[in-house]
């Protein structure tokens, strides 16, 4: 579904040195599969994340997603194919000056769909977050909890294969956390979404993911196998994270 | 002041009443296309500055640094001076450089470079991740601009318009002493050049009415379209 073949983005530091963000990294995840990205603060995840629908450019390697090198299509295709790629966010990113009903038809304005279309796919995916009730709310009007689900219901509307999520939980208190994660598991269970989430905690890995990568210094360290919440590692790394979590 | 200085002024007025309307008549004439020229030319130019800022959509040090220069260099120029410096060009484009209406060429040049800052700025204000998340969406440049910025930046952008409404209905004063008409020239014209002390205090308290109204409704637009 989705593959990055030796992708690497650097970054220039205020001070004029180069960072790499991610080194030479190749990484596979399966149609279907929610996919953990994990590491501590600048291991370069979020920046992996990014290179999947390109709002990050590699500065070498290619990065295709559904069969598609993105790296190769014009600025009108990549624009197309981003539609088949949802993405949730740490800190929401709804627009403040729409309802709820609204930011969730956002995506599907973009696509051209009839407003009546909208609508009904709209009352959908409000339903599938249980946020029936706040459709014409502003987000100001909403807990954290609630304006990630209108996020994950923003990305789950144009019917994606793949949903990105970057940190979805870590603005969010730890019930509340629970609740975004069943959400996503749900969405990825009942629809087959790809589901590809960055998170610096373990305790969302065990609880929803069934593959991760452990990413330091914008490598792959390893592939970690999760099964009924048991994180396979080898790793001292990934160890260290699972006595912290 | 005694009770027979003011019936004298009140006299005086209501005899000037076709004059005050021919005054306000000038002045909105003069502010409306001024305001006109800043919000179709300004405030494209404003979106034009901020999405060639770097790191944002059409980021291009080149276009930003020039675009600019030139608007610092017209808002450089002292009002008075802007106006008598463009009056070939206003006699080229109107035929005359006497009137409201060739007043409103100097208004126009000096409100679009303003405008144009206010609406950099107030865009400015819109964080990061909203627009990036239209683009993970798949928007086109277009939809952002109209989708997210100006619908995300309108409130503010309501308020910059009040600030530059307010800033221009002063900036007609000084448009109507060479030739321009309006309230201003009138409280010149009667309170400073024949000493009638009254008909200037009436028409600045005009202005003042005119400036609560404006901030007022300007006000009243902003918070209503701000869910924020």
């Amino acid at each position: 579904m989705i593959h990055l073949q030796s992708v690497s983005k650097r970054f220039r530091t205020p001070d004029g040195a180069w960072f790499n963000a991610v080194d030479d990294t190749t990484l596979s995840v399966s149609a279907g599969e929610i996919f953990g990205l994990i590491g501590f603060s600048g291991a370069g995840k979020s920046t992996l994340l990014r290179l999947i629908n390109l709002l990050e450019r590699p500065d070498s390697g290619s990065v295709i997603v559904d069969g598609q090198d993105l790296t190769a299509l014009p600025a009108k295709a990549l624009r197309q194919a981003r539609q088949n790629i949802g993405m949730v966010f740490q800190q929401f990113n709804l627009l403040a000056n729409r309802t709820v009903a609204q930011n969730v038809a956002f995506p599907l304005e973009i696509a051209g769909m009839s407003r009546s279309d909208i609508d009904v796919r709209v009352r959908e995916c409000l339903e599938i977050v249980q946020l029936s009730d706040r459709a014409d709310h502003y987000p100001a009007q909403l807990s954290g909890g609630q304006k990630q689900r209108v996020g994950i219901a923003r990305a789950l509307a144009p019917r994606p294969h793949v949903i990105l999520a970057d940190e979805p939980t870590s603005a969010l208190d730890p019930r509340t956390t629970q609740s975004i994660l069943d959400c996503l598991r749900e969405i990825n269970q009942r629809f087959g979404v790809t589901v590809v989430i960055v998170t610096h905690e373990m305790g969302v890995v065990r609880s929803i993911c069934h593959r991760a990568a452990l990413l330091d210094a914008g490598r792959v360290v390893e592939i970690m196998d999760i099964a009924d919440g048991n994180v396979d590692a080898s790793s001292d790394l990934a160890r260290s994270l699972l006595e912290a979590a | 002041m005694d009770m027979s200085t003011l019936i004298d002024a009140w006299q005086d007025l209501s005899m000037m009443g076709p004059e005050i309307n021919q005054a306000l008549i000038e002045t909105a004439i003069m502010l409306s296309l001024g305001l006109a020229a800043a919000i179709l030319i300004g405030g494209p130019l404003g979106i034009v500055l901020y999405l060639s800022r770097p790191g944002h959509l059409f980021a291009h040090r080149g276009v930003h640094a020039v675009l600019g220069w030139l608007v610092n260099l017209v808002r450089s120029f002292p009002f008075i001076i802007l106006m008598v410096s463009l009056v070939p060009l206003t006699r080229m484009i109107v035929g005359s450089t006497i009137g409201p209406v060739a007043a409103s060429v100097p208004l126009a040049f000096a409100a679009v470079p303003y405008f144009a800052r206010l609406v950099e700025q107030t865009l400015r204000e819109i964080p990061r991740g909203v627009i990036e998340a239209a683009e993970a969406m798949g928007a086109s440049p277009w939809q952002i601009i109209v989708k997210v910025l100006l619908n995300e930046g309108r409130a503010g952008l309501i308020s910059s318009l009040t600030i530059l409404t307010i800033s221009f209905l002063s900036y007609t004063a000084v448009a109507g002493v060479v030739g321009g008409g309006g309230i201003g020239d009138l409280a010149i014209r009667y309170g400073y050049y024949r000493f009638q002390t009254d008909v200037m205090v009436a028409m600045v308290l005009l202005l003042v009415v005119l400036v609560q109204i404006i901030q007022f409704v300007g006000n009243r637009l902003a918070h209503k379209l701000d869910k924020r």
